[in-house]
């Protein structure tokens, strides 16, 4: 099977661009991704992470050898209890954990085919690519408006029709705009918890990134704001790749197609998430989800 | 207080173990703290504002006896300014009150101020008749007018209808034409001596370059007559407005039996104390204080107003603002944001704290060492050689005070920059980051906003010491009486290499080094009373800034 035929438009256009090291990395991928190209999905893999370790300094190992592909256009959820890695994990797809001094890592992970991690690869165009919503609602000090374009801000862009266009589509994505249209400019610290948590999916969505990473984006949020939220996250897996961490089972059933478990740096199962709830395979992951575990 | 701690406070013991007296030890030195600047700023207010507000002006009657009185009269005039009890001097140590009269009059009496002994004083009474009038030497005049001489020979005597109004006419006329002679000197004159200036130090430029000296001399001597031309005839407009202003003279007659006459030219205004309602005497109040603020010192520095002074210390904050605040905050970035944080940012991060605790005068030495000698004079000898040995950049002056204490107040601005910084939460960074922002659009865009407030607390401290340091100004550029201003309307228009006054040094040398210190003391309670309002009205607009901005990048309770 022809790896190209299956990558996104945008993806072919990165690997023109490519240099000459990106060729021969290329090359390292096929032989590691040959005979996942099609993940039990059914979907082509869109994030790979093959055999990963990650340390804190001092030499305290996080996450354990780690292997998973996660597909395209659906929604994973990593589920485990807490301190397991599943945020460290995920905050690896955008290398956020760069910000943290003296952390190293084995392995490799593969975004849409390309090494993360690669030396040529220039972190600020691998963030543009990935957006990310955090636990914690975290809205600039800003109008509405400037928290949308923000991305879009730092990149440059100065026509304001497109501006305009970027807040409607994304606050429209994240079902703000009807609550926000006549208040763009007003400060962006004004909107009550729910609308702050959609407003930074807004953020993250505005310039249209491949992959939405969300850590725990509803755990500070009431049902109502919750099934809202969730309500998006179904709704934005038609275009975007969307990786969700979530302590709630519940949530993690209603919102996902696949999930993965997580438990002290390892990955434990990873299945169809009707599948893992259902009828998991291993021990450890039924009496985490039945609750007798912890 | 709670049920909870009645029932263990059972015993006197257990009472006191939770420490509860500490509220009322802590509290009781912060009030005594708090009545002590009360106490200090009330003092300075209302001797500070007292001095404006025009007094009474008594006539008192001496004893025969009396040994207090001036030549044969029994009489003296003027402002009572304290009644206190003296014991230096009596028999057994008795307690004799006595007054104080500010007599003015300084040039007939040769003193100011005069103490007499209560028991002295056979009677007081406030004549209604008798004039102040505030001159451009000698201080106040006290005294009863006699009569006006015109300059068109008309005389008005005392009494007769509008002797007032044509007096007040005079002095306007006089306060005209100095106005106008100031004009002519500092502007006018000042412009052609400049120029003339510029033209001998080209003379001299050539003749160190050994150029053709005569061809110059040539060139140039056609103009230089041209502007000696110029200066004469400027210089004798100027002197026939001074001979003008003697032309009109004030004939008075003092309590003590003197007569005398006044050149209106040096009369700055004058009123009739005892006849002044409540409204005119706060008329009087609020244009004194305006005269206070806007005119030039007289009579070294004790008379007249304070504006060099006021400007220069405005001007030598707002440089040395603008000197700090970029170094200073550019260097926390770089400490905060930047530099692998380790020991030898711990070690840099100490030394800057250490540097806010050196001796403010270490900074004045290095300031004159480093700033005023070596790059000042290597300035001169580079760009202005032709005026050496008399020194441009080579001495004290506004830029080098301004360095100096923008280096004394850095690490003040650097501390409180980092911390600052360091109070964007890391979820704002990490939302930046994650949008595919770069490093210094994150802090350009997101981080500096967000501690702008905490970098303007760094400036609000920093002008706070800046504006109301002394000792290092001395060394590096403050003086006396400086002749102009560092900011004028001859080309470059401000004149960084100038030397200036300052309201705190102006306090120190009034204070202490003025010949008079009697006579000093209002001025004294006045300047400090206004560097103090300074300092608050700079600290204030800083303060209104940082709240707009606090409340436009506040982050949410959330």
């Amino acid at each position: 099977m022809n790896l190209t035929s299956l990558l996104p438009i945008a993806m072919q256009k990165e690997t023109i661009k490519s240099s000459a090291q990106q060729d021969e990395s290329v090359g390292a991928e096929v032989s590691v991704s040959a005979d996942v190209a099609e993940s039990p999905a059914g979907r082509p893999d869109y994030i790979k992470v093959c055999d990963f370790s990650f340390n804190y300094v001092p030499a305290v190992r996080v996450l354990h050898n780690i292997t998973m592909e996660i597909p395209e256009r659906q929604v994973t959820a990593f589920i485990g209890p807490s301190g397991c890695g599943k945020t460290t994990l995920l905050r690896n797809f955008n290398r956020m954990n760069d910000l943290i001094d003296g952390v190293s890592h084995e392995g490799k992970i593969y975004v849409n085919d390309q090494d993360i991690y690669d030396r040529n690869l220039e972190v600020i165009s691998l963030r543009k690519r990935i957006g990310m919503v955090f636990q914690k609602s975290n809205p600039f000090p800003k109008s509405i408006y400037e928290n949308v374009i923000y991305s879009l801000r730092v990149s440059g862009q100065k026509k304001k029709a497109i501006l305009d266009e970027t807040v409607e589509r994304s606050l429209k994505s994240a079902a703000l705009w009807e609550e926000t249209k006549d208040r763009l400019h007003d400060s962006a610290l004004g909107l009550s918890g729910g609308q702050m948590q959609r407003l930074c999916i807004a953020r993250a969505i505005a310039n249209r990134p491949e992959i939405l990473l969300m850590d725990e984006p509803c755990s500070a949020l009431d049902p109502i704001a919750t099934a809202k939220i969730e309500e998006l996250i179904t709704e934005l897996k038609e275009n975007f790749t969307v990786v969700i961490v979530t302590h709630n089972m519940q949530q993690a059933t209603r919102v996902s197609d696949r999930a993965a478990y997580f438990y002290l740096g390892k990955l434990v199962e990873m299945d169809d998430t009707t599948k893992l709830f259902s009828n998991p395979e291993q021990k450890e992951t039924e009496d985490y989800i039945s609750g007798r575990f912890g | 207080m709670s049920k909870f701690s009645q029932k263990i406070g059972g015993s006197k013991r257990e009472r006191s173990a939770p420490g509860e007296p500490m509220v009322w030890f802590s509290g009781m030195w912060l009030a005594i703290g708090i009545l002590m600047i009360v106490f200090l700023l009330s003092v300075i207010v209302v001797n500070g504002l007292g001095v404006f507000w025009p007094k009474a002006v008594v006539q008192v009657e001496l004893t025969e006896a009396s040994e207090a009185g001036w030549k044969q009269s029994q009489y003296f005039a003027g402002e009572l300014h304290k009644t206190q009890v003296r014991r230096v001097g009596s028999a057994d140590g008795e307690a004799i009150p006595e007054i104080q009269l500010f007599v003015g009059n300084r040039d007939v009496y040769g003193f100011g101020f005069k103490f007499i002994d209560e028991h002295d004083v056979l009677q007081r009474t406030f004549p209604k008749g008798i004039l102040l009038v505030e001159r451009m030497e000698y201080g106040d005049l006290i005294a009863f007018p006699v009569k006006l001489q015109l300059a068109d020979g008309k005389v008005i005597e005392a009494g007769d209808q509008g002797f007032d109004e044509e007096l007040q006419r005079a002095v306007q006329r006089a306060s005209d034409r100095r106005h106008e002679i100031t004009h002519l000197e500092r502007g006018e004159i000042g412009r052609v001596n400049q120029k003339m200036e510029r033209l001998k130090m080209r003379l001299k430029k050539t003749e160190l370059k050994g150029g053709n000296v005569k061809q110059v001399a040539a060139e140039t001597k056609l103009e230089q007559d041209e502007l000696q031309e110029r200066y004469e005839k400027m210089a004798a407009e100027a002197a026939g407005l001074r001979a003008r202003q003697k032309e009109e003279t004030f004939h008075y007659r003092l309590v003590t039996g003197e007569q005398g006459s006044l050149e209106l030219g040096g009369v700055v205004c004058f009123y009739y104390p005892n006849q002044l309602s409540t409204w005119t005497k706060l008329g009087h109040f609020f244009s004194s204080i305006w005269g206070f603020l806007s005119e030039e010192p007289r009579e070294a520095n004790t008379e007249g107003g304070v504006f060099p002074a006021l400007f220069g210390t405005f001007v030598m904050t707002l440089i040395m603002c603008i000197l700090v605040v970029p170094i200073g905050v550019v260097a926390a970035i770089y400490l905060q944001e930047y530099a692998k944080q380790g020991l030898v940012v711990r070690l840099v991060r100490i030394a800057v704290n250490n540097l806010a605790g050196v001796p403010s005068i270490v900074y004045g030495v290095f300031g004159l060492g480093f700033f005023v000698y070596m790059m000042g004079g290597s300035i001169d000898s580079l760009f202005y050689p032709e005026r050496l040995p008399t020194p441009t950049f080579g001495t004290g002056g506004l830029l080098w005070a301004s360095l100096t204490m923008a280096l004394m107040t850095v690490p003040v601005v650097i501390v409180s920059t980092e911390e600052a910084l360091a109070s964007v939460t890391r979820g704002m960074r990490e939302a930046s980051l994650a949008a595919g922002a770069s490093k210094w659009q994150t802090i350009q865009h997101i981080v500096l906003p967000g501690g702008l407030p905490g970098i303007i607390t760094g400036m609000i401290l920093a002008m706070a010491r800046g504006a109301g340091e002394v000792a290092p100004l001395m060394l590096v550029g403050v003086v006396k009486l400086a002749p102009t201003l560092p900011l004028d309307t001859i080309a470059p228009y401000m004149h960084l290499e100038r030397k200036f006054m300052h309201l705190g040094f102006h306090i120190y040398d009034l204070g202490f080094q003025s010949p008079d210190s009697e006579a000093a003391k209002p001025m004294v309670f006045a300047t400090t009373l206004l560097l103090i309002a300074l300092v608050v009205v700079l600290n204030a607009a800083a303060i209104i800034v940082r709240e707009k901005l606090r409340k436009k990048y506040s982050s949410g309770a959330f």
